[in-house]
């Protein structure tokens, strides 16, 4: 990361205990702007965690987040979505008793018949929903689920679903899209058709976090890696730096223990 | 055995005052259990607030049947607020646990001695209702027949502002359900944790959902004291609200017309079951009686009985309800 590189997440001592159990507990995450960002780790390292600290889905013990430059800690998810930052879930979440078009559908912001009284008129939002609509079949399309459009999203395969969500998102039309596995269970083919959408996702401006254990794809399109390991972040450092790291080889093998670790990367 | 009778009775209870008042009370559980999935096992608070609303009105304040009219809205959002305000940020279990004890508080209350002045007490209050009948263009005493129905000029009157005020509400929430409003109410009834991420404020919601499905329970409410002409505490007891909600069940949640189609199924069984156990011929009774003594209070309670045994069949054979489908039921498993 360059000092020209706008910030578009800053994470400041920000600790998250279960029991005695230290969650996560990072001094410093930076994530910049307008670039995508893998965070990878073993199991357990607090990666889920860190996302639901960022999304507002969990409180911090201590420390502070801020998105360009705001404090948002402990703002409710609802909020940070409609300041364009949105997250999918490791365990997918579908809508299952609506269809799938349904599901894109809801992701929509700003929807005005979304407020009781402006719904009771279904003159003063049906533009709008026809708009939105015409959005949601066209991202169907690009994620290869036009054929499930009008079926229950239940009857979805678990791939599907990783789809899903990830197209739901979009709906939203974020600024930071933050995903956790968007890849876990998804075939290898299809897998490989959905970088393509991620890297436009940078091209056009906005700020992609993911989390993934598959390091052919972090290689592939990552620009930062952050490293996390018991709560702590290891490394840092653009994906070959990462490659090459005494701690992070350490930390997948199960040897590496302390904290003393420097990262090795370029910080 | 009089079967003539006996149909006449049950075709009239097909769309008869109790059908109105239950189907519209299942309007609200559905509004609350059927779109938004919140469970509420205290419709019958609602009905009570409502019921109250106007009752307190007239019979304290000396104030005017409209101004009750108002008041029934009031008493019912008022008491959402209080339910949900600190419940539906929590687990989901709390809003049953605070709603059931809520409308046990409300009943034992309003018929306590100390509130006998404004309530009534357990006698209740009446005389508020006659604005309403002298709107009728019906002679409140006179029989009137249609076919196979026949009712009293009051129920009439009483039956066709209550189906009017039913089908428009139900047209209402059906409309609101085809919205965004009520497609991020049926998102949070999947999976609320999917809605906030995609930015919709659950709690807000939520309480707008209790408010809504509180607000038609309390006109339920009011629907039902104003063809009793009073109210009184113990009318609104726990079974109401099991009733509404196995009429809900036996239409099918989250349905338009599950209420409207529930209730009448549930009370044409009931009238039905009633009528044909005291009209029995005196053969049949007798051997009957040999096992079960037929008094009122027992037909009353084998009612109940085979009405358990129908929702029992129809967990077994169609748990769906009449109009739910078994492929969405299926998801659920998933
Ligand atoms: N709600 C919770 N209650 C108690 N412990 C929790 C909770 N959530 C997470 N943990 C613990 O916190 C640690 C970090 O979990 P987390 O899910 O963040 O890991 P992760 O890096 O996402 O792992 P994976 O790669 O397996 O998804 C784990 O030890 C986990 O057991
Ligand atoms: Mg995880």
């Amino acid at each position: 990361m360059t000092a020209a590189d706008a910030v578009a997440i800053r994470a400041t001592g920000v600790v998250k205990t279960f029991g005695g159990l230290k969650a996560v507990d990072v001094e410093r995450i930076v994530i910049p702007k307008g670039r995508i960002t893998a965070l990878i780790g073993p199991n357990g390292a607090g990666k889920t965690t860190f996302f639901n600290l960022l999304s507002g889905f969990d409180k911090v013990d201590s420390g502070t987040i801020e998105l360009d430059g705001e404090d948002i800690t402990g703002m409710p998810p609802h909020r940070l979505a409609a300041k364009g930052m949105v997250r999918t879930f490791q365990l997918t979440k579908v809508l299952s008793k609506m269809s799938t078009l349904e599901n894109l559908k809801l992701g929509a912001l700003g929807q005005r018949g979304e407020n009781f009284f402006v719904a009771l008129f279904r003159g003063l939002w049906a533009d709008q929903e026809a708009a939105i609509e015409r959005r949601a079949d066209a991202l169907l399309e690009r994620f290869n689920l036009g054929h499930m459009r009008d079926e229950f999203a239940g009857t979805m395969s678990g791939g599907q679903r990783k789809l899903l969500e990830l197209a739901r998102a979009m709906m939203t039309d974020p600024q930071v899209i933050m995903l956790d596995e968007p890849m876990a269970g998804v075939n290898p083919a299809l897998a490989q058709s959905l970088l393509e959408p991620i890297k436009s996702l940078r091209d056009e401006g906005r700020t992609v976090v993911f989390v993934e254990h598959n390091m052919d794809v972090v290689r592939e399109i990552a620009d930062r890696v952050i490293v996390m390991s018991e709560g702590r972040v290891i490394a840092e450092g653009t994906p070959e730096e990462i490659r090459t790291n005494r701690a992070v080889v350490d930390a997948y093998l199960g040897t590496h223990r302390g904290t003393e670790s420097d990262g090795g990367g370029a910080q | 055995m009089d079967w003539g009778f006996i149909l006449e009775r049950t075709l009239s209870a097909m769309i008869g005052p109790e059908v109105v008042v239950y189907a519209l009370a299942a309007v609200g559980l559905n509004v609350h259990f059927g779109y938004t999935g919140l469970m509420n096992f205290g419709q019958v608070g609602f009905m009570a607030a409502g019921a109250y609303g106007m009752g307190i009105t007239v019979f304290w304040f000396g104030w005017s049947f409209w101004v009750g009219l108002l008041f029934t809205f009031v008493y019912g959002a008022v008491l959402a607020l209080i339910l949900g305000l600190p419940t539906l940020r929590l687990r989901a279990d709390y809003l049953s646990l605070v709603t059931i004890a809520a409308s046990e508080t409300i009943r034992i209350v309003a018929r306590s001695r100390v509130m006998k002045p404004v309530t009534g007490g357990a006698e209740g209050i009446d005389a508020f209702a006659k604005p309403f009948y002298d709107l009728s263009p019906f002679e409140l005493g006179d029989f009137y027949r249609l076919g196979p129905f026949k009712f009293l000029g009051r129920d009439v009157w009483m039956l066709v502002v209550g189906w009017i005020v039913l089908v428009a509400v139900t047209l209402l929430v059906s409309q609101l359900m085809k919205s965004p409003w009520g497609r991020a109410l049926r998102a949070i009834r999947e999976d609320e944790d999917a809605a906030r991420a995609l930015g919709k404020n659950a709690y807000s919601y939520k309480m707008q959902s209790l408010m809504l499905g509180g607000l038609i329970g309390a006109l339920a409410g009011l629907l039902q004291v104003i063809q009793k002409a009073s109210v009184q505490a113990d009318t609104f007891n726990p079974v109401i609200t099991f009733t509404i909600w196995a009429i809900l069940i036996i239409g099918g949640p989250g349905r338009v017309w599950s209420p409207i189609v529930g209730s009448m199924i549930y009370w044409t069984i009931i009238v039905f079951v009633e009528n044909t156990l005291r009209q029995l011929p005196a053969g049949t009774r007798t051997n009957l009686e040999s096992w079960i003594n037929l008094s009122d209070f027992n037909i009353g309670m084998l009612r109940f009985i085979l009405v358990g045994l129908g929702l029992l069949l129809l967990a077994r054979y169609r748990p769906q309800g009449i109009f739910g489908s078994r492929e969405e039921m299926a998801l659920d498993r998933r």
